[in-house]
Parts: C-alpha cells; sequence; structure tokens
C-alpha cells in the first residue's frame, strides 16, 4: 500500500494532512509532518501536495551512508533514526522534495506511507491503495 | 496553559529602532487564553489613550489563541490597534495562514510600534524579526503583485503568512484593509492605514514545531470529535457548497438586502449577482483557511477580452463572498456579476475594506443625485446607480486622493456627511459603515453596541430573522441578548476559533478543547472571562473617546422597510441607554 495523491485540483489548502501527521506522534502542530502543502506560485493558481511517491528503488535509500534507509515493501523507505546521523544527503536526492526536515530531532522526515492523513482529507485529495504495478514510476 | 508553551511568547518589534525582543506572557495568555482576551491587554498597556492612531507609537498588535494549531477551526488572528477610521477600538480578525503561521513561530502575539524611515517589510522567522526593504514595493499598482514578489524573496512555501498592504494603506485611507494569502483580509476599521503610517508594507510570519498536549490520547480523540462535527455540519456544508454568498437571494427576498444605499431592501437582480449564479458559471477553486476543513472561500474565475486583440484574453481569480457582493453590487445598484467582479478585483489590489469603499461610493452616489456634491467635487466623475465604469474611477480616486472631496471620501460616510451633507443616508454606524444586513432593529443595534461595530460581534441580523419577525421585544431585553451573545463571542475570539464554528465550540466544548491546552477551567470562570474581555475592549473605547450618548441614527435605517419594521428611534435609543449603563458602570 502507498499513499497516493488522488487529484491535486481538488485541495484547498487546508492542510489538516499535515496536521494529521504530526497527531499522529500525539503531537498538535505540524513539526513532525511528511507531507506538506504548498501553493502553487501564489493560492491563486491552486495548491501542490509534496510527499514521498514510494520510489521502487529509492534514491535517498541509495545515497545514505549510513544504512538508515532500507527500502520498504510496497515503495518508499523506512527510516532507522538510531542508524541516522542527520547528514541530509538523502534530501538532496530526493527530486521530488519529499523529504523534510525535523529540526527538533534533527533527522529526516519521510512518509511511511501509513495512510493516516487521508482519513482526514475531507476532499477526497489523498487516499491509501495499493500500487498499480502496471503502471512503472517513469510513465506516471 | 501548559508549561512552556510557546502560546506565551510576545514578540515585541520596535520599527524605529529596528529591534526585537520576546517576553514570556504567562500573566496574560494563562488568564485571557490569547486572541481577543490577549490583544486588548496588550493594546491597553501600549497605547496610550488619546495618541493619534497613525503616528509612530501606536501599536499593531496581532495574538493567537491556544486552540490555534491543535483543533479544526482554529484558525484566526485577532489584531488590535486604535482606529484611525474611528479614533477607538481597532479589531480586526482574519484567518488564511495567519493564525498557524504565528503559532508555528513559537509566538502567541506580535506587538509593533514605531515607524520604518524608509518602506520596509518585517520577516518574522522561528520567533525573531528580520527587517527587510521594501522601498521598491512602495506604490506598487496592485497588491497581489507585491505579496508575490515577497513571497519570491522568502523561504518557507506553506509555512507562512504574508499580510501586506496596497496602495489605500500607503496613502493612509482610514478604511484601508490589511490582506494575507491573497485572499483573506483584515479588515474593517483601517489597520492598513497604520501599517501605511509606519512605511510597513508587509509583515511575513513563518515557522514550524510541534506543540504539547496535555494527554495525547485525549487529545486524538477529542480532535476526532470536533473533525467529525466540523465535516458533518450542515452549517459546514452551506459555507462550503456556496459559501457565505449563498445568503443573497434569501435576504433579497426579505427585503433585507440593502440595496443603491438602502433605498430599497429587495434587489431585482439578486438573481444574478447571488452565490448560486456565481457557483454555476464563475467558481474557479475553493480555498480553506489553514486547519478548517470547510473550504468557505469561494474564488471565481474572469476570463475578459483584450478590446485591441481578437481571441487574447486574461483570466483573473476573484475571491467573492456576501458582504463584497453586497457592498460592491447590490448597494450600487450593479446586476452585472462580471462587473461586480471586476470592482471587487479592483477593491482587492488597492487594499480597500469593501464594505466601506462600497458604502461610501453609494453615500457618494446618492448625494451627487440630491445636489450636495456636484462633479466639480468629484473632479468630473458622474456617479450612477448601475454604472459600474463610474465606480472602478471612483474607488481609485478614494485611493489616490487627488483633491479635497476624495480625500474626505477616503475618511468615510461620517465624515463626508459633516462635509457636504446628507447625514440622513450616511450608512454608517459608531462610525463604522454598514455591513449587509438590513434586517431590522437588533440588526442596527447590533451595529452600534458591537466593539468593532460590525454585524459579527453580536449577530443581531440572525435575532431580526428568527425572533424578532414574530414581534418586537422590550429594548432593553433585546439589548441584553446582543450584549450576552457579544459576551461569549470574546471566548470564541480568545481561543482563536472561526465564528462559523460556532455552534461546534459550545461552552461545554470549549471547556474540553481549553484542557487539552492544559487549561482547568468550570463554565463559571469561563463566563467571568468572558466578561473581563468584553469590559476591557469597552474600557479601551471609553478612554478614547467612545460615547454612547453620540451614536448617530440614520433616518433611512426607518424610512426603508426592512425584514423587521415598526421600530423607531426611542426604541433604539433605550436599548443604547440600557446598554451604555451596563458597559460603563463598574462590573456589579
Amino acid at each position: 500500500m502507498r499513499l497516493s495523491v488522488v487529484d491535486a485540483e481538488r485541495c484547498t489548502g487546508c492542510q489538516i494532512c499535515m496536521f494529521a501527521c504530526t497527531r499522529r506522534l500525539g503531537y498538535a502542530g505540524m513539526g513532525k509532518t511528511a507531507i506538506h502543502i504548498k501553493s502553487v506560485g501564489g493560492m491563486e493558481r491552486g495548491l501542490s501536495v509534496v510527499v514521498c511517491r514510494a520510489c521502487q528503488d529509492p534514491p535517498c535509500a541509495k545515497v545514505c551512508p549510513e544504512d538508515a534507509l532500507t527500502p520498504r515493501k510496497g515503495g518508499g523507505v523506512l527510516l532507522n533514526p538510531s542508524k541516522c546521523t542527520g547528514c541530509g544527503l538523502c534530501r538532496q536526492a530526493c527530486i521530488v522534495s519529499a523529504i523534510f526536515w525535523d529540526e527538533e530531532a534533527e533527522k529526516p522526515i519521510i512518509c511511511v506511507h501509513c495512510g493516516y492523513c487521508a482519513r482526514y482529507c475531507p476532499h477526497g485529495v489523498l487516499a491509501l491503495e495499493e500500487r498499480r504495478a502496471e503502471v512503472p514510476d517513469a510513465a506516471k | 496553559m501548559l508549561p512552556n508553551d510557546p502560546l506565551a511568547n510576545v514578540l515585541y518589534v520596535d520599527l524605529s529602532k529596528k529591534r526585537s525582543w520576546v517576553e514570556r506572557r504567562e500573566d496574560l495568555f494563562e488568564k485571557y487564553f490569547g486572541g481577543a482576551g490577549v490583544a486588548i491587554q496588550l493594546l491597553t498597556e501600549n497605547c496610550p489613550a488619546g495618541i493619534d492612531p497613525l503616528t509612530s507609537e501606536a501599536p499593531v498588535v496581532f495574538a493567537t489563541g491556544p486552540l490555534d494549531g491543535l483543533f479544526p477551526l482554529g484558525s484566526k488572528t485577532v489584531a488590535m490597534f486604535k482606529s484611525p477610521h474611528t479614533g477607538n477600538l481597532g479589531e480586526s480578525h482574519a484567518g488564511g495562514r495567519s493564525a498557524v503561521a504565528i503559532r508555528m513561530a513559537g509566538l502567541g502575539a506580535i506587538v509593533i510600534t514605531g515607524a520604518n524611515t524608509n518602506p520596509g517589510y518585517l520577516s518574522i522567522e522561528g520567533g525573531k524579526a528580520y527587517f527587510r526593504d521594501a522601498t521598491t514595493l512602495w506604490g506598487m499598482s496592485s497588491s497581489v503583485t507585491a505579496g508575490r514578489i515577497i513571497r519570491q524573496n522568502e523561504s518557507s512555501s506553506g509555512l507562512r503568512s504574508i499580510m501586506r498592504i496596497g496602495r489605500a494603506g500607503e496613502n493612509m485611507v482610514t478604511y484601508a484593509d490589511v490582506s494575507t494569502e491573497t485572499y483573506r483580509h483584515f479588515g474593517r476599521l483601517g489597520m492598513g492605514a497604520v501599517f501605511g503610517s509606519k512605511k510597513l508594507k508587509a509583515v511575513v510570519v513563518s515557522g514550524n514545531r510541534t506543540l504539547e498536549v496535555a494527554d495525547k490520547v485525549a487529545y486524538r480523540t477529542l480532535y476526532d470529535e470536533i473533525n467529525t462535527a466540523a465535516v458533518s455540519s450542515p452549517v459546514m456544508k452551506k459555507y462550503h457548497d456556496l459559501g457565505t454568498a449563498e445568503n443573497i437571494q434569501p435576504l433579497s427576498a426579505l427585503g433585507g438586502l440593502p440595496t443603491r444605499n438602502v433605498q430599497a431592501g429587495h434587489f431585482e437582480s439578486a438573481e444574478a449577482i447571488s452565490g448560486e449564479h456565481y457557483a454555476e458559471h464563475y467558481l474557479g477553486r475553493r480555498l480553506a483557511c489553514s486547519h478548517c476543513p470547510v473550504a468557505c472561500i469561494h474564488i471565481a474565475a474572469l476570463r475578459e477580452p483584450y478590446e485591441d486583440e481578437a481571441y487574447y484574453y486574461k483570466t483573473t481569480m476573484i475571491s467573492y463572498d456576501y458582504e463584497p457582493i453586497y457592498a460592491l453590487g447590490s448597494m450600487l445598484g450593479l446586476s452585472n456579476p462580471e462587473q461586480v467582479l471586476s470592482l471587487m478585483d479592483e477593491v482587492e489590489v488597492l487594499g480597500l475594506d469593501a464594505m466601506s469603499a462600497g458604502v461610501c461610493m453609494a453615500w457618494a452616489t446618492e448625494a451627487m443625485g440630491k445636489g450636495l456634491v456636484t462633479e466639480q467635487d468629484t473632479g468630473g466623475l458622474k456617479l450612477e446607480f448601475g454604472k459600474a465604469d463610474s465606480y472602478v474611477a471612483g474607488v481609485e480616486a478614494i485611493t489616490s486622493r487627488p483633491n479635497e472631496f476624495w480625500r474626505v471620501l477616503g475618511h468615510g460616510v461620517d465624515a463626508a456627511a459633516a462635509r457636504y451633507g446628507g447625514v440622513d443616508f450616511a450608512m454608517a454606524f459608531g462610525g463604522n459603515e454598514m455591513p449587509g444586513y438590513h434586517t431590522g432593529p437588533a440588526g442596527y443595534l447590533g451595529f452600534m453596541l458591537g466593539a468593532r461595530h460590525s454585524h459579527l460581534d453580536n449577530a443581531g441580523y440572525a435575532i431580526d430573522q428568527k425572533e424578532l419577525t414574530r414581534g418586537l421585544i422590550p429594548a432593553e431585553q433585546l439589548a441584553q441578548k446582543l450584549m450576552n451573545e457579544e459576551r461569549w463571542r470574546q471566548v470564541l475570539s480568545s481561543l482563536t476559533v472561526c465564528f462559523f464554528a460556532r455552534g461546534i465550540y459550545t461552552p461545554e466544548l470549549t471547556l474540553r478543547a481549553l484542557a487539552a491546552a492544559g487549561y482547568d477551567l468550570n463554565a463559571e470562570q469561563l463566563a467571568e472571562t468572558a466578561d473581563a474581555i468584553y469590559r476591557a475592549k469597552f474600557a479601551f473605547k471609553l478612554a478614547n473617546g467612545f460615547d454612547f450618548n453620540k451614536l448617530t441614527i440614520p433616518q433611512r435605517v426607518f424610512e426603508t422597510p426592512a425584514v423587521v419594521s415598526g421600530f423607531d428611534e426611542t426604541y433604539m435609543r433605550r436599548a443604547i441607554a440600557f446598554a451604555a449603563n451596563q458597559l460603563t458602570s463598574p462590573r456589579a
């Protein structure tokens, strides 16, 4: 299963997904969120959803010098925080800028595709779904 | 409140000395929560009575509350300042990302005093203020463009709020607004002029952090309860589907939609400028304030051809709501929905309060029709109800202030009527131009008795529609109802919760939500705090010249049939006297 952005055009920018992602860990605020909503050059032009798209062969894991990121079944990676030194190389490797930074822990924040945020999205932007294997990443 | 909650951090900024510092103010946030409750204390502390609202030492205060960042619909920032429009309390609320951004920046409030020598903007990041130059942005024709440039110059996309003024604020029109996230506004009462007097083009606030809660499991459970209530509420669905514009047709049908400067309460073209018509033909996008599942912000896509070249178009995204449609539509007799959108867009880029701008133009139109104002006064501009071009030129003239007439009109209808005549149809209450409710005595008393002279202070228009249609009640009883509602709303605007969620945040739920934020209170204590905040606001008003006895009531109110008619000035004065007695005497 992976988190899928079904239709970013439906997004209203409420950021409730961002609050959900942090609340999952028992906090209020947005400091631990692995999904970000930002405008596409101003609110008048709409919004974009930035989140890990669960690469099958994740570049972030390849560059991790400490093997703190391991490929996850279904795509994406899992972070082992005890191995992570906070070097930040993974962020540079992510071309969609979906690796965020936990300023409090000084470690990357990466979506684990649990779908908690999708449960709260009020407008059908997000869904947790089976990877459609027949469509390779490059073709999307 | 919880120990070490960043909410208690107040950032003080002195623009003159280019200095900023943070003080812990648990004393204020523990007692008054945040928002309006804390802002009125910070305003009173930092704004000596009798001060000129446009001098450098006059403060601007922004405050958020304990529920911002914690619960859905905790999405409002309360701004307070001394109003250059009325001379007393300036209080203005806005959403967008402002409240969450301030809270995520690790702050509960911001107090800005002093003035820039050259135009500048403030960037507040991680609880610190950075002073940026804005010389190049000053005088820029569109506030939307200025916002875009600031956006490109600052980091933290998606985690920030950009509160900025347009040319109206720069030129200190006393009803200039401050807009945020392009489409939300700190409107009413002229905070834009206060920014202008400080040569402060914008305030950018950004940050990201976690916030502790009293009990993680209980917090998640309560969150789900509030969120479920919000997404399943019929009221919320109404605001999502058509937005506040849904009220245009019903109000007109009842005779409560102010039309042509309240010469009528029914607008024959209401359907053409209704929420239904805009949604079906122009709605291009909906937006939400941060942490709001409703998304009431409706954005129209207006496609207009260029006249000088075939198949050449521009498409403008324009936010619409009930109030701007009333003020810049029915109030001016405009029945073409596209012309109303264009005028709204013009008002947006100039940075004027839409309601005050519309009411001022409506008064000027009637005054011209009656010969009180001539084309010589207006510099050749002929204002006529239903003629959009003259109004586009008019709002530009209010902003650029080319002669005495437009300068005076830039101080509001009361100032203009005092100079040119026409007080009987100068539709302002407590010095603030009226919102779009010609509903009856509760609506109008609500404007006069409310601390902000806003329909949102006490929702008098709802009392007219729901209760007084069955018959008037004693004036004192009506005043008491309005005051009770306004007193409770001090809690919501201190938490700070959107008033649209007032049906969800009952006193009982409010106490539980406050408990999650570490406040241990009972209902009685909550009511006492509400009363203390309400009274503190009136203490500021009274210390700065507000006088219940000087409230004027334009005769038009009594002449044009409303949703509820049959009330007279004696009735209104009795209600005002009752409120004055309650609010000017020491607490019982």
